[in-house]
């Protein structure tokens, strides 16, 4: 059974780009350009819909919007047209109850219309505070409690590579949620198994609900490594670093992939970032339009 | 077919990693992420088997099995060995008296209880092709037959070993042996017990239990399990939905660790799961005393 993979291709980047440096650095910046205009509508979304619901994760999910934009728009084969393809790349929303974010994202990405963000924390609604399986187009499977994801996505990378397709699994934590046990049994899992079409990131915000995630975690990176993982560290809100390190996997052959995402809880509404009180508050009217009007959309 | 074990089961798998390489995955001491990883392998298309000792594999990762696999959809087949009493030396931390309670309370999840090696085989053969998430509870190595000879076995169909009309006994996994024996003794003291084997206890069979209601009576369940949440509860559950009219006994171990270490016949005895004690409280109860 031979689980190496090719390197990943951007989705987002023509086969027929010319091949001169100067071209594709423009190419990219414009393609950046595209993912940051992206990400801001993402933020403008997680913030409507936050207050709408009168939901708890607002912090959370800001934390995670340049991560999944990254993923979806660039380094994730898959076709929203044809989310069940079975060859598809597997994401696996680890820390569920930053799903406002991979909601909004779901959305700009076009696997459901934005209509469908009005069902989300509403009786019979379709998208719950924490997405169940298959809920929309796109979700590919039940998150919520913390610990879980990282062990499934090593499942469905084992399972690809057992089928011998070159299909890869990609896991978002958080950072308190590596706290959980089930983090390194599956970090221990992949290692061994030689997984190296699976890639974790950590959304490292430095906050879990009540504490700062630090004085547990530190030295992060390491302890990734230890587990004969290739850890790399990037700025989380960057999404040039962001896409390159995701393309980069697997950076050893046979070694997991865990890429440090270093991210400011609340980013992109300056009121709300590293302040612990938007891990639980919606925000109020007023709240909404002032984040709306940062974000430099219409209130 | 792929097969993951919680590092147990020296040599009992030799073979089979031998004939299908790549298809055994030894996942360690870890059984919360061998269930997590097994929903992941279903969900790209494989037929995860997922094995480890009872408590370890339903108990300890229980939130797995109910998120990942139940929750998903994910046709995961949990397998427990050491049903009831079987790990009786190993002391209550191997001991297996909760896990149908939990089991079956999981939506999405069929629960079976085999009640001999023959058995076993038919309901691992019908779980093969079964679509969704199962939990298979097993006896050990050893465990005695009872079948003299293949019964036809349908998951949620409940299998009649003998005839009876004063009662009937309903068992529960590896108790069957005993279960047989409780109804020999009876028959030598007069008393007429149908013998059935309800290997399927999530779907419960309803059509046997309104049969053995009906035809005979009384339904004593006998189980190597907690009467809080086993085959007891399960029986009793259906009849208050289902307005069914009748006498339900349970016969199982009760509320408590065992206080001393011991053979599982040794436990069986002190739980008064043998064959002449529960005669006599079937007898007893049968002539109207408590149960």
């Amino acid at each position: 059974m031979n689980r190496s993979l090719a390197a990943p291709q951007s989705a987002a980047t023509p086969a027929n780009a010319l091949p001169v440096e100067a071209g594709l650095r423009a190419l990219a910046g414009a393609h950046a350009d595209r993912l940051r205009e992206i990400a801001r509508r993402a933020r403008g979304l997680v913030v409507k819909m936050a207050h709408d619901g009168r939901t708890p994760h607002v912090g959370s999910a800001l934390s995670s919007v340049d991560i999944l934009v990254a993923l979806y728009f660039s380094a994730l084969r898959i076709n929203p047209q044809a989310p069940l393809d079975p060859d598809r790349d597997r994401f696996v929303m680890s820390k569920g109850h930053g799903c406002m974010a991979l909601y909004a994202v779901l959305s700009e990405a076009g696997f459901f219309p934005p209509s469908i963000l009005d069902e989300y924390a509403v009786n019979g609604g379709r998208l719950a505070e924490h997405p169940g399986p298959g809920c929309v187009p796109g979700i590919e499977l039940a998150t919520g409690s913390l610990g879980h994801g990282l062990s499934v996505g090593a499942g469905l990378a084992l399972g690809a590579g057992m089928r011998g397709i070159g299909a890869r699994s990609f896991v978002l934590l958080s950072d308190g949620e590596c706290q959980e046990g089930t983090i390194w049994e599956a970090a221990c899992f992949a290692a061994v198994n030689r997984l190296d079409n699976l890639v974790a990131i950590v959304d490292y915000n430095g906050l879990s609900a009540m504490q700062s995630t630090l004085p547990a975690l530190e030295p992060l990176a390491d302890k990734w490594r230890a587990f004969g993982w290739e850890a790399v560290e990037v700025g989380g809100h960057d999404l040039e670093q962001l896409t390159a390190a995701l393309e980069s996997a697997p950076r050893r052959q046979h070694a997991p992939t865990a890429i440090i995402a270093h991210t400011l809880k609340g980013r992109g509404v300056s009121f709300m970032e590293s302040d612990l009180e938007w891990h639980y508050r919606p925000p109020s009217d007023e709240d909404l339009r002032k984040a709306r009007l940062e974000l430099g959309l219409t209130p | 077919m792929v097969l993951l074990t919680g590092d147990l089961g020296f040599k009992l798998f030799d073979d089979f990693a031998r004939r299908y390489p790549g298809r055994f995955i030894n996942a360690g001491i870890a059984e919360a992420n061998m269930m997590s990883v097994a929903a992941g392998l279903a969900m790209q298309g494989w037929n995860p088997w997922a094995y480890s000792i009872v408590p370890f594999a339903t108990l300890r990762s229980f939130e797995q099995i109910r998120n990942d696999v139940c929750y998903n959809d994910a046709p995961v087949r949990v397998v427990g060995i050491g049903g009831g009493y079987s790990y009786g030396p190993n002391g209550p931390t191997h001991h297996a008296l909760e896990d149908v309670a939990v089991m079956r309370t999981l939506p999405n999840m069929t629960v079976l209880c085999p009640g001999d090696p023959v058995e076993v085989e038919l309901a691992v053969r019908a779980s093969a092709i079964h679509a969704g998430p199962l939990y298979l509870r097993l006896g050990r190595a050893g465990d005695p037959v009872v079948h003299q000879s293949k019964p036809n076995f349908q998951i949620g169909r409940a299998i009649e070993l003998s005839g009876g009309t004063d009662c009937s006994l309903v068992s529960m996994g590896g108790i069957l042996p005993v279960a047989r024996k409780t109804a020999e003794v009876l028959a030598a003291r007069g008393i007429s017990a149908r013998l059935i084997s309800m290997h399927t206890v999530k779907p419960i069979d309803g059509e046997t239990i309104r049969r053995c209601l009906a035809e005979t009576g009384a339904i004593f369940t006998i189980e190597e399990h907690s009467l809080i949440g086993g085959l007891g509860s399960a029986i009793g559950e259906w009849m208050v939905a289902n307005g069914a009219v009748g006498r339900l006994h349970s016969l199982g171990t009760a509320d408590e660790f065992a206080h001393s270490c011991g053979s599982q016949a040794f436990l069986q005895q002190k739980a008064g799961l043998t064959a002449e004690s529960l005669a006599d409280r079937i007898a007893r109860t049968l002539r109207g005393h408590p149960c």
